[in-house]
């Protein structure tokens, strides 16, 4: 019982980088660009994110408030990467898979350049402490697994319904939708794609950006160039995996999630089993289930990567 | 709006074109494909900017960057290819347009749909305002584009050729809808279809090749003298009187059986046959196996039982390859997706079933300047219009594809052709060249295979006529015996002799 317990509570912080970068993507992808550098704005995410209680607090401990202070940076960061990125595919109407891996490099490369010239070596961070929930985190079992994390994990948690009620309540959710789908239609109601295409690429970068700070200050309390580790793909595939919605994707999160932490602890277990197998068994799961959920993509943008021009047609 | 010119890229779509719509007015804008009106009327709703010219409403002129400058002005369109959002419902796709909805924290759906309910019982448009776009047919998909428009706010209706895509019924369903409207609302209607132009507009503007070449009262002119305007020239659709050339034999099918995509025999036991010099119309209700009947031969689809023979060669669950090597020639239905590779130049269009032969590649490297040379004949022989032969296929207009898959298929001196649907939504001008094609290859003595639901194509073009129903020929009738009363009864599934 015990190791059920702690192998849930394990799983749920461990969740939420994979959650904000794949609501992120959701948003891209929903306005119809396919974004393959959420891995490259989440190490730079990670990186800022560090940097900047790093740089107050001269290597030492710092106030817990300059870390909210690096996350806001990380974020502002990310969105401006959005910017960037939609300079290239939406303006430029540059292919977007190629661009993406572009923007996978670049942020990759720049965190750790940047990294060593400001830091130096792999450095550890305070980082966020976790704030129990007053009496909830007191109730057995379920205290544990849902109450007795950090704020950034609640906040994770809480916006899947936000991002859900962005989606399909709101007029601005409306048009991500209709851009992402049939954008000549949108073109012909008055709505502005490419500006739309803009904000969706500010709003994923910026969470891509919050996944990274979140990896650095509140999961491993430390950076180092190999941080992300594919988390940033492994995001693009939950968006495929929850069918472009953001309640699925938290259930393709956490799923995943379980596995990493099952994996990990059937490892520290100690039980006789080649470890190389247990490592690859949340990856093997994420094929298996994509391969058996994908084949009805009804819920599909249809515009998915496609540049619009209005004057084209197509 | 006055002296609207517009260019793109190698082409003047729009040469100085003025006209003028009063209220109340329905305005019918008739062209060939390609004419240039729809590019006038995207100009016309801020989609496009004009290079030259300028927009006047209510003697004011007005200069919109967008759509959503045209609606406020009051004006509407319901563009040909409808801009529906498939996974949305009728109320999101109307909210997607419909401002005042929109809330800062929250997209007032219940408002959009009061009005979707009020619009649509105004103007008796029945429409579901819940239902999704998918669920619904093109007919009802284009009630929804009308309410959309009209829950925006147009007193001035734009409709891009509204017919193209509806059935009979429904085209005639609309015309008295929008008879109905045209008391309250100025209407400017795109249109090739004649008959409903006349039925439905006080004005007639014709544009040819970008240009204005007539306007007039509709009344004062018959569909004949509007027609010859739009092409040009009289437009006198030809009929096959000529004498039977007593050919033998050229396609033989016997006993054939096949199956539809979802399984269930699409043909049923056909037989057929099809002489040297002879066009057999083959008429019928479309879904009663025409189109599975074109794949079996032209080996795309298998055969389940029986024999298609074909100049004494079996063509049954042969591979396309070894039907075309035998002098098959095939317009298929879908032009844009089996006629043509559309991001293809037009000038390889023209070779994509010849690319091995000796004439456009030598050790598999391509002759560019014979492919050139190719595609510039076959250019001016058929009259594609098109920018160049680099230009890709897909961005021509329907006519000019189906001109491209005509000259493609016919000057492959083919030993015979099917032609499916080949005039399918196209103006009057195509159609008339492309049958007068047909029977220059019927003299040649060539024999065609011609599937069509329009029977007057039909009847104007066949030397004998089979109607199918249900996977079956149900009779065959010469061409002297067949009208369109005894071919409609057979359509419909009811055979006299029995």
């Amino acid at each position: 019982m015990d190791f059920v317990v702690n192998l849930l509570a394990m799983c749920v912080p461990f969740s939420v980088a994979l959650l904000l970068a794949s609501i992120g993507e959701m948003f891209n992808q929903r306005a119809g660009v396919f974004n393959l550098g959420c891995e490259g704005v989440m190490a730079m995410g990670a990186f800022i994110g560090m940097l900047v209680p790093f740089m107050i607090g001269k290597g030492g401990e710092v106030a817990n408030y300059w870390n909210y202070l690096g996350i806001l940076a990380a974020v502002m960061v990310g969105a401006l990467l959005g910017l960037f990125f939609g300079l290239i595919v939406v303006t430029f109407r540059a292919p977007q898979g190629i661009a993406g891996i572009g923007l996978q490099m670049f942020g990759v490369g720049t965190a750790g350049t940047l990294f060593r010239h400001f830091v130096g070596g792999t450095q550890s961070v305070v980082g966020i402490p976790n704030s129990p929930v007053p009496l909830l985190s007191k109730i057995p079992v379920v205290g544990d697994i849902f109450f007795n994390h950090n704020l950034l994990v609640y906040f994770a948690f809480l916006f899947v319904p936000v991002a859900w009620y962005i989606l399909f309540k709101t007029s601005w959710g409306l048009k991500v939708r209709a851009v992402g789908t049939y954008p000549r239609a949108a073109d012909s109601m008055g709505i502005n794609v490419n500006k739309t295409r803009y904000q969706a690429l500010m709003l994923g970068g910026a969470l891509a950006a919050l996944s990274g700070a979140y990896l650095s200050l509140a999961q491993a309390k430390m950076f180092s160039q190999s941080l992300i580790a594919g988390r940033g793909f492994i995001a693009v595939a939950l968006v495929y995996f929850g069918h472009w919605h953001p309640v699925q994707i938290m259930g393709g999160a956490l799923l995943f999630s379980l596995a990493q932490t099952f994996q990990a602890a059937i490892q520290g277990l100690g039980i006789n089993f080649p470890y190389e197998f247990a490592v690859m068994l949340p990856y093997v799961l994420v094929i298996v289930v994509l391969s058996f959920t994908s084949r009805n993509q009804t819920t599909s943008p249809s515009a998915l990567g496609k540049p619009f021009n209005r004057e084209i047609r197509t | 709006m006055e002296h609207i010119t517009k260019r793109f890229p190698g082409v003047l779509a729009c040469d100085d074109i003025s006209i003028h719509v009063g209220e109340g007015e329905v305005l019918a804008l008739v062209g060939e494909n390609g004419a240039g009106k729809t590019t006038l009327m995207n100009i016309l709703m801020g989609l496009y900017q004009q290079d030259e010219g300028r927009i006047l409403i209510n003697g004011e002129e007005v200069r919109f960057r967008g759509p959503e400058d045209a609606f406020a002005a009051g004006l509407g369109m319901v563009h040909q290819q409808y801009m529906l959002v498939p996974n949305m419902t009728v109320t999101e796709n109307v909210a997607l347009g419909y401002q005042q909805a929109w809330k800062p924290l929250k997209l007032d759906l219940k408002m959009v749909r009061d009005r979707v309910i009020e619009i649509s019982e105004h103007y008796g448009l029945q429409v579901n305002p819940d239902a999704y776009i998918w669920q619904l047919s093109v007919g009802e998909q284009q009630r929804v584009e009308l309410v959309k428009t009209l829950c925006l706010g147009a007193r001035f209706l734009i409709l891009d050729e509204p017919t193209s895509a509806l059935t009979p019924q429904e085209t005639d369903e609309l015309i008295l809808l929008l008879k109905r409207m045209k008391d309250e609302l100025s209407i400017i209607f795109i249109s090739h279809k004649l008959n409903e132009v006349k039925a439905l507009s006080n004005k007639v503007t014709i544009l040819r090749h970008g240009k204005v070449v007539f306007n007039g009262e509709t009344d004062d002119y018959s569909p004949q003298e509007i027609a010859a305007l739009m092409t040009g020239h009289e437009v006198q659709l030809p009929e096959n009187k000529e004498p039977d050339m007593h050919g033998a034999p050229a396609l033989v099918l016997k006993d054939v059986c096949v199956r539809s995509d979802r399984g269930f025999l699409a043909l049923d036991g056909l037989d057929l046959t099809v002489h040297e010099g002879e066009i057999v119309g083959l008429a019928g209700v479309s879904g009663n196996g025409q189109r599975e009947l074109a794949e079996a031969i032209n080996g795309l689809r298998s055969v389940e039982r029986g024999t298609i023979t074909f100049f004494g060669v079996n063509l049954a669950n042969k591979n396309p390859y070894y039907v075309i090597d035998h002098g098959m020639g095939y317009i298929p239905e879908e032009r844009n997706v089996e006629g043509i590779v559309p991001p293809f130049a037009i000038r390889e269009n023209f070779i994509l079933k010849d690319s091995d032969r000796e004439r456009f590649s030598h050790l598999s490297f391509l002759k560019k300047k014979s492919i050139e040379e190719n595609a510039k004949r076959l250019r001016d022989d058929f009259d594609i219009r098109c920018p160049g032969t680099s230009t890709s296929a897909g961005s021509l207009s329907g006519g000019n594809i189906q001109k491209v898959i005509l000259a493609r298929e016919i000057t492959r001196a083919p030993k015979f052709l099917i032609a499916v649907y080949p005039t399918r939504g196209l103006d009057m001008g195509a159609i008339e060249f492309i049958h007068r094609e047909l029977l220059k290859k019927r003299r040649e003595g060539i024999g065609i295979l011609l599937v069509s639901e329009e029977l007057d194509e039909i009847i104007n073009l066949s030397d004998r006529i089979a109607v199918i129903y249900k996977g079956k020929i149900q009779k065959v009738l010469p061409h002297a015996e067949a009208n369109r009363r005894n071919l409609g009864i057979l359509m419909a599934g009811v055979n006299e002799d029995e």
